[in-house]
């Protein structure tokens, strides 16, 4: 089966809510060299922004003249991309299926799992998943096509409720702003984004989420231009160094084996 | 015949048209059409049928028509009249406000969709007021589909039409005047029929542009299958687990616009 | 003075460097026609009577109505525009049907007062036609049903005749005479063209640079032109000069002519072109008013052929046959001599 070169980068770029509403621009590949020395290509799935930009300053650290950049973007996107000839070296998915149709080898190297976002004024006095389905309250959440979407479901339904939300958004970001914004009097989110946006937003941990955790794999591409320095990327992201950053930013590190 | 009235189109030059102009041309041409080809050769032919009778593909196109064309009304009742006021009538900072009607043309779309938040949200500027006072809450509602396809639309109509109204013989407008005309029977029985041209060409590129309406839509209505996800919408999140269901999508999208966009262009714009 | 029908008017527009100061008056059925060059202010001053520009000072007034401050809509003034401006989405009868329904009468009666008017002007089976399909004669005949269904007071005419071919202009020009003759408001023509507005108006009001030079009846400025601009359009030789004992001392000039008018003081003296004889060498038995020229230009007009003089002492037009022309071997630069008799000599006040 072959890949559409389609890329979500020809979409409209997704809204970042993290101080007021500025816009993060999600980066399109640009597959030209970098002059001098060697440039690791990473692909990761837009949630791990912060955590990976930090890391990926530590690498360059520690590897002279290596250039270490970034392309974060919806993980199907990415996969999509890598299919079509992108140069990557590094894939980081944020759910198995994306990474399935790159590579079998990838490794889980950190989970995350949903919470409740409200606004800071919480008008729905929300608690609990339950509470979700109250009639009066509007209700965001994912769209099933992505990750969090189908996260969503699978925790709706081992609590056994039933939502009617009033939008199905194609990001997480997306429901973070129309909760901060007040729009939504709830939404489903990654722990990590609730984290990243507690100045606008806050996370109600529920205790069904531990049934629809995410796993994230990570892979050094077999056809990577730079495999060697693909390898130690992946080292430093299993690393303890590299699993404390994880941890700052809300994952939960992955379980051995 | 009188020396005033539209000329007849000229005669065409006769003899070879010169490459400096026919190679770019043709260049421009192929760059605008071959993505389509793509999508046509990348189309699982074998599943269309199957695919299309999904009844989510049909709700998403009646709601991408249907949002489509209420934006485009909505856009020449408030349009018109604002191309008006901007080519007739002078007043201070004119200037200001005709760069200000450009604005949703170079803002992205998103952002749009979050400005529209900011003043039309539940507790927007003015959303707030309308939920306070009426309970109208406008996001997630197929209303705020329409919103944000006008926001993002209108200033296509408002720029063909106000085209078109400078482009007019104002000295109509004088004899109407002399006549007895008042300017709201002016406008009305001269000054429209005579720009209908523009104004059905403005119309045209308003609906295509409303047709294909994502970032705004998105962000300020949300998704919602039936209510608020219009054709663009699906063609995103198909593109999620699907490319294939994304393709055929808009290909739907691709045929039904230009049938339309033709069949309107035929009647409305070449034949006045 | 609010007693005065017809037009009685002070038109004052300035507009950057031009200004225009006209004092204009029309009797209820006269026919004033403007007549002046181009850019002396004609347009501008039926554009101000029509409210299109603003008056900067004066008066205005209609029947005693002032309008001066009235919107163009509210003036119950018809025009004629110089391109006809016929609304081109409109049939012949919805254009004339437009003035009655905008005043605010009935669809179904304005059509009917259209209907009648279109009849009137002998294009009743054109009552479907738009525009476009229309001859310029006919389009003028709609422009004119048109301003006159509004039943105005003033009727004004902005060059209704400069579209028009040489042929329809004469068929068109006739017809135009007999409905102005049988409309009795004012009516005010601009035209630059002098034959229009001696058929069409019962006086004459010429402007240059946004003054008047003259006024009159049209033959009156004729005879008796005070410019050189109107002395051009009538086809005369204008000169000003100084008149004692039944000669006149041409101003500029080293020649004194003699007339048979008895006037003393400054005076206009006028001859035409035709008048002037012209002679290869001095003519015996010396004829008075005699001098010598040079030919600065020969120009064919119609079956005539202009001559032009340099002065001094005596700048002149000269018609002669084209047979003469051969016979005296005229060719730009000769020098010959002219002579006009004093009974072709025309005298008056200055």
């Amino acid at each position: 089966m072959s890949k559409r070169s389609m890329s979500k980068c020809s979409m409209p770029m997704r809204v970042a809510v993290a101080a007021g509403l500025s816009l993060l621009a999600a980066g399109c590949g640009d597959t030209g060299e970098a002059s001098g020395g060697k440039t690791l290509t990473v692909f990761a799935a837009a949630s791990l922004t912060e955590s990976f930009t930090s890391l990926g300053t530590t690498f360059e650290a520690s590897h002279r003249g290596v250039k270490v950049r970034f392309n974060f973007g919806g993980s199907s996107g990415l996969a999509q991309q890598i299919g079509q000839g992108a140069p990557a070296d590094v894939f980081a998915s944020a759910s198995p299926a994306p990474m399935k149709q790159v590579s079998d080898e990838s490794r889980v190297f950190a989970r995350n799992r949903l919470v409740i976002a409200v606004p800071k004024d919480d008008p729905g006095k929300v608690t609990k998943l339950a509470d979700l389905a109250g009639p009066r309250l509007k209700i965001v959440v994912c769209a099933e096509q992505v990750p969090c979407g189908a996260a969503a479901t699978k925790a709706f339904a081992a609590a056994g409720v039933r939502v009617k939300p009033a939008s199905q958004e194609q990001d997480v970001r997306a429901v973070l702003t129309k909760v901060s914004l007040g729009e939504a009097d709830a939404g489903l989110v990654y722990r990590t984004d609730a984290k990243a946006a507690a100045a606008k937003v806050r996370g109600i941990e529920f205790p069904e989420s531990a049934k629809a955790i995410n796993d994230y794999p990570i892979v050094a591409l077999p056809k990577a231009p730079q495999s060697a320095l693909a390898k130690e990327f992946v080292q430093l992201v299993l690393s303890a160094q590299g699993q404390a950053v994880l941890a700052q930013a809300g994952f939960e590190p992955a379980s051995p084996g | 015949m009188l020396s005033t009235k539209p000329s007849r189109a000229a005669e065409k030059l006769p003899g070879r048209p010169p490459w400096i102009l026919v190679l770019p041309a043709l260049a421009g041409l192929a760059f605008l059409v071959l993505p389509l080809a793509g999508l046509l050769i990348r189309a699982p032919w074998s599943t269309i049928g199957t695919r299309l009778a999904e009844p989510q593909v049909l709700e998403a196109l009646r709601l991408s028509l249907v949002t489509a064309t209420l934006a485009t009304a909505l856009c020449l009742l408030l349009g018109v009249p604002l191309a008006w006021l901007l080519a007739r009538v002078s007043f201070r900072g004119a200037r200001l406000v005709r760069a200000l009607v450009t604005v949703p043309l170079v803002l992205p779309p998103v952002v749009g969709g979050v400005a529209l938040l900011l003043v039309l949200g539940r507790r927007g500027l003015v959303g707030g007021w309308l939920y306070d006072t009426f309970g109208i809450s406008l996001p997630f509602t197929t209303a705020g589909v329409v919103l944000a396809e006008t926001f993002v639309a209108m200033p296509f109509l408002v720029i063909s039409v106000e085209g078109a109204l400078r482009a007019a013989d104002l000295r109509y407008e004088e004899a109407a005047a002399t006549l007895g005309a008042t300017r709201w029977t002016i406008f009305r029985r001269v000054t429209l029929p005579l720009v209908a041209p523009g104004i059905a060409a403005g119309a045209i590129l308003c609906w295509a542009r409303a047709l294909g309406e994502f970032g705004a839509t998105i962000t300020f209505a949300g998704n919602f299958p039936g209510r608020t996800q219009t054709m663009p919408l699906a063609v995103y999140l198909a593109l999620e687990t699907d490319p294939e269901a994304a393709i055929v999508l808009s290909l739907v999208l691709l045929v039904v616009s230009v049938l339309v966009l033709a069949a309107l262009r035929d009647r409305w714009v070449n034949t006045t | 003075m609010s007693g005065v029908t017809g037009l009685d008017a002070r038109l004052v527009v300035r507009r950057g460097a031009f200004d225009l100061d006209l004092e204009l008056r029309a009797e209820p059925g006269e026919v004033v026609a403007l007549l002046g060059p181009n850019g002396a202010g004609k347009s501008t001053a039926l554009r101000a009577l029509a409210g299109l520009v603003p008056l900067h000072d004066g008066h205005l007034r209609v029947d005693g109505t002032d309008l001066s401050r009235l919107p163009p809509e509210r003036r119950g003034i018809g025009m004629v525009f110089q391109d006809y401006l016929l609304f081109p989405h409109l049939s012949a009868l919805e254009n004339v049907a437009f003035g009655p329904r905008s005043q605010g009468t009935r669809k179904r009666e304005a059509r009917r007062r259209a209907a009648e008017w279109l009849a009137h002007v002998g294009l009743a089976d054109h009552a479907d036609a738009r525009p476009r399909a229309l001859s310029g004669g006919q389009a003028q005949r709609v422009a004119l049903a048109r301003a006159l269904a509004v039943r105005p007071r003033l009727l004004l005419l902005d060059e209704p005749l400069a579209a028009l071919d040489a042929h329809t202009r004469l068929e068109i020009r006739a017809a135009l005479r007999r409905h102005l003759a049988g409309f009795d408001g004012a009516a005010v023509l601009v035209t630059h063209d002098p034959l229009d507005a001696m058929v069409l108006a019962d006086r004459l009001v010429v402007l240059e640079s946004g003054r008047l030079v003259q006024e009159g009846p049209p033959a009156e400025v004729a005879r008796r032109p005070r410019t050189d601009y109107v002395a051009r359009l009538v086809g005369l030789n204008l000169y000003r000069g100084h008149a004692a004992a039944g000669t006149v001392l041409i101003d500029d000039g080293a020649i004194k002519l003699d007339t048979v008018d008895r006037l003393e003081g400054q005076v206009f003296l006028a001859f035409a072109p035709s008048s002037v004889a012209l002679y290869r060498s001095r003519p015996d038995g010396s004829p008075r008013n005699l001098w010598q020229a040079r030919v600065e230009a020969i120009e064919r007009q119609g079956d005539r052929v202009r001559v032009r003089l340099e002065g001094p002492p005596l700048a002149a037009a000269a018609d002669v046959t084209p047979g003469a022309v051969a016979e005296l071997g005229l060719v730009e630069g000769s020098v010959i001599w002219a002579a006009v008799k004093a009974t072709e000599t025309h005298v008056y006040p200055a």
